[in-house]
């Protein structure tokens, strides 16, 4: 959807059409380098991202879930190009991003990003008015015109500009502030929203109020959202799709209903396994995985699960397996889904 | 108005582990007052698992770390009556209440790389904790530890002695901080969201090895939570918190299926779970209370949609509705009403 109030720069059009999808991202890979304590030698590097390929189709809500140190953040921060990738390629709306197509301003505009920290992500000199209008203006809205925006966008978000526009962040609540952030990443209008665990830090009866609000906004707007989080309730009841990562890489993607009914890979299968309880006549007894995820530093050889899969096999330990599509429109990362994966077990293909 | 001598009467025929009558802590500073905890009972059975549900500011921790008496004492106002395991904690010494923190009662915090002191062995921890409890030789103390690092089923104890808390993963840390809550054989467990900073994969298995440490040691569990999740999978019961005082207890049972007190309910429901993709999810309007400028009467009453002038004149009497389901409402009294906001 465009908005004709915007000036024509900051218009953005959809491109491919419906059926292309918003985002393909194509083996993207970003490893940190270590700070060695002998100058002039490397220590190594951080497998962050390590090959990570997904599309975000649009007008949907792609859900990302994944322990700490499986690259689901930095994924994100690749997705908004606040960080280079060391390799591999991002395309937006059949455009490659800083392309000449797509200049990385032009891109910017049409990606905002709302993290998890509500304070720190905005600036604790400015009133929340000026922070929401400060985005408009840097992308060349005139003051008045920035500032009108802000206050409207305010009040949109539940937060009356006539109280609260002349506040700064410490005058607000957690619950404000992320309203106020989420008014700021829609002030250009974008049409995609990364939102890293931007509800995880809220208390369970402010974070259903954002909930609620996210989804009205979405609908309003025509947005698309990225949405990360280690919360399997929230991700279930938000999201359309679903991609689990481990340790910098893909595992499983699959509609929400279809993943959580029938998760194929044995990572997402602990992970949705280890959700607490909803009946304490039902606790769970055993835990379906020991020890911690393992560092990204020194990841282990072929399948980076396999030290902790109840199903490995010698073979794991030798082949990193590729996402298969064995299963249709359910693409999974595990040799059990590879006829040629050189696992006794294969994975059935249950839709 | 009992006193707390006819309290601690009235525990030790019922012979709580845990028993807190009327507990009020007051901070100040700033120029503010914060009442943070606002007249709590609770009692904790010898080998019985309390959790403390709550959001931010409804005075779970704050009750947490005054049973072992934590609070700054210079800015601190404490009132009301503790007894643990018989002792009246409000009264003890210096030196009683030294022995009281971890011989008698341990804590186990949410973050364990600031709980744990960075320049010291996990082993020496331990160790230092063990001698300090216990008058042993050296080399026992260190067996004692090896033990407690067996018990909470951490792999190749013997080398994690060595360790440095920096060394280790989350989980691993944590168990090594509940080791060392243990390592003096306390009777209280006392566990302040320590699973709310662990991955899902590492939070089930933390859960469950509390769960099986009660049960083995026949500890008392006082577990702070936001997380009714985690409460569902270690509370015998729950008491849900707010704005510093307990508005509903009872057995986790009860609370997941009857509940009454409408903020409980509001609660239960804000939960994703269950709920259809994309369904408006019931909230609550407006925000926890401001702790400096708390509403007369019931805490509750600004966001209650059931909220009557009744409710703000004062703060609602306790209901004891049986099985040691209580609840603070003046919709308890009146089941039809009641039922109405079910």
């Amino acid at each position: 959807m465009t908005d004709t109030t915007l000036p024509e720069a900051l218009r953005n059009p959809d491109v491919g059409g419906p059926a292309q999808p918003l985002v393909i991202a194509r083996d993207l890979v970003k490893h940190f380098p270590l700070k060695s304590k002998i100058p002039g030698r490397r220590a190594g590097v951080v497998r962050a991202v390590d090959g990570v390929g997904f599309e975000v189709r649009k007008g949907e809500t792609l859900g990302v879930v994944g322990e700490s140190g499986c690259g689901k953040s930095t994924t994100a921060r690749l997705l908004m190009q606040l960080i280079e990738q060391d390799s591999g390629e991002l395309i937006f709306d059949a455009q490659g991003v800083g392309s000449a197509q797509l200049p990385m301003k032009r891109f910017r505009s049409q990606v905002q990003m709302v993290f998890q920290d509500s304070y720190s992500s905005l600036n604790p000199r400015l009133t929340i008015e000026e922070s929401i209008a400060f985005t408009a203006r840097v992308h060349g809205i005139g003051a008045a015109e920035a500032s009108a925006r802000a206050r409207a966008l305010l009040d949109r978000v539940g937060l009356e500009p006539a109280r609260f526009a002349g506040r700064y962040p410490h005058e607000l609540s957690g619950g404000q502030r992320q309203r106020v952030n989420i008014a700021r990443a829609l002030v250009l209008r974008p049409r995609l929203v990364i939102l890293d665990e931007a509800v995880s830090a809220l208390d369970k009866s402010v974070e259903a109020q954002v909930l609620n609000l996210l989804l009205e906004l979405k609908a309003e707007f025509d947005l698309t959202y990225v949405f990360i989080s280690h919360d399997l309730n929230v991700i279930r009841y938000l999201c359309d799709r679903v991609m689990v990562m481990y340790l910098g890489k893909v595992v499983e993607v699959g509609d929400t209903e279809t993943l959580y009914a029938n998760p194929a890979h044995p990572y997402t299968r602990a992970l949705l396994a280890s959700m607490p309880a909803t009946d304490p006549d039902h606790r769970t007894l055993v835990a379906p995985l020991a020890g911690d995820p393992p560092n990204p530093i020194n990841p282990p050889s072929g399948c980076s699960f396999h030290p902790r899969c109840a199903m490995a096999e010698a073979v794991c330990a030798r082949r990193a397996p590729a996402l298969s599509d064995a299963l249709a429109g359910h693409p999974v990362a595990c040799l059990m889904a590879h006829a040629d994966g050189g696992h006794s077990r294969q994975l059935a293909a249950t839709t | 108005m009992t006193t707390p001598q006819d309290n601690h009467a009235e525990a030790q025929a019922a012979a709580p582990m845990v028993s807190v009558r009327d507990l009020r802590v007051t901070f100040s500073g700033g120029g503010k007052t914060i009442r943070a905890v606002n007249g709590v009972s609770l009692d904790v059975a010898p080998g019985e698992a309390l959790a403390l549900i709550g959001e931010s500011g409804s005075g779970k921790s704050v009750t947490l770390r005054a049973l072992m008496r934590l609070h700054p004492p210079r800015r601190t106002r404490m009132e009301g009556a503790i007894h643990i395991d018989g002792a009246d904690v409000m009264a003890l010494d210096a030196r009683a209440l030294q022995r009281l923190r971890g011989g008698t009662v341990a804590m186990v915090f949410q973050e364990p790389l600031l709980a744990l002191d960075p320049v010291y062995t996990v082993g020496q921890q331990i160790i230092e904790c063990i001698r300090t409890h216990a008058s042993v030789s050296a080399s026992e103390a260190r067996q004692r530890a090896l033990r407690a690092l067996e018990s909470v089923r951490i792999p190749s104890p013997e080398r994690r002695l060595a360790a440095y808390p920096h060394e280790m993963s989350g989980g691993m840390r944590q168990r090594a901080m509940i080791a060392l809550a243990l390592s003096a054989s306390p009777k209280v467990l006392l566990a302040d969201e320590p699973t709310t900073a662990l991955d899902a994969t590492v939070q089930i298995q933390v859960l469950i090895l509390l769960r099986e440490l009660q049960r083995e040691l026949g500890l008392s569990i006082v577990f702070v939570t936001h997380d009714i999740g985690a409460a569902v999978e270690i509370a015998d019961r729950v008491a849900v918190m707010y704005g510093g005082r307990i508005v509903e207890e009872g057995p986790i049972r009860t609370l997941l299926r009857a509940a009454r007190h409408p903020y409980t309910i509001a609660l239960l429901q804000s939960r994703q779970h269950g709920m259809d993709r994309g369904q408006r999810l019931q909230t609550i309007a407006g925000s926890p209370p401001d702790l400096a400028a708390l509403p007369p009467g019931c805490t509750f009453a600004p966001r209650c949609p059931h909220a009557r002038p009744a409710c703000l004149a004062q703060v609602p009497a306790t209901t004891d509705l049986g099985q040691g389901h209580r609840v603070s409402c003046i919709l308890a009294s009146e089941p039809a009403v009641a039922e109405a906001a079910a």
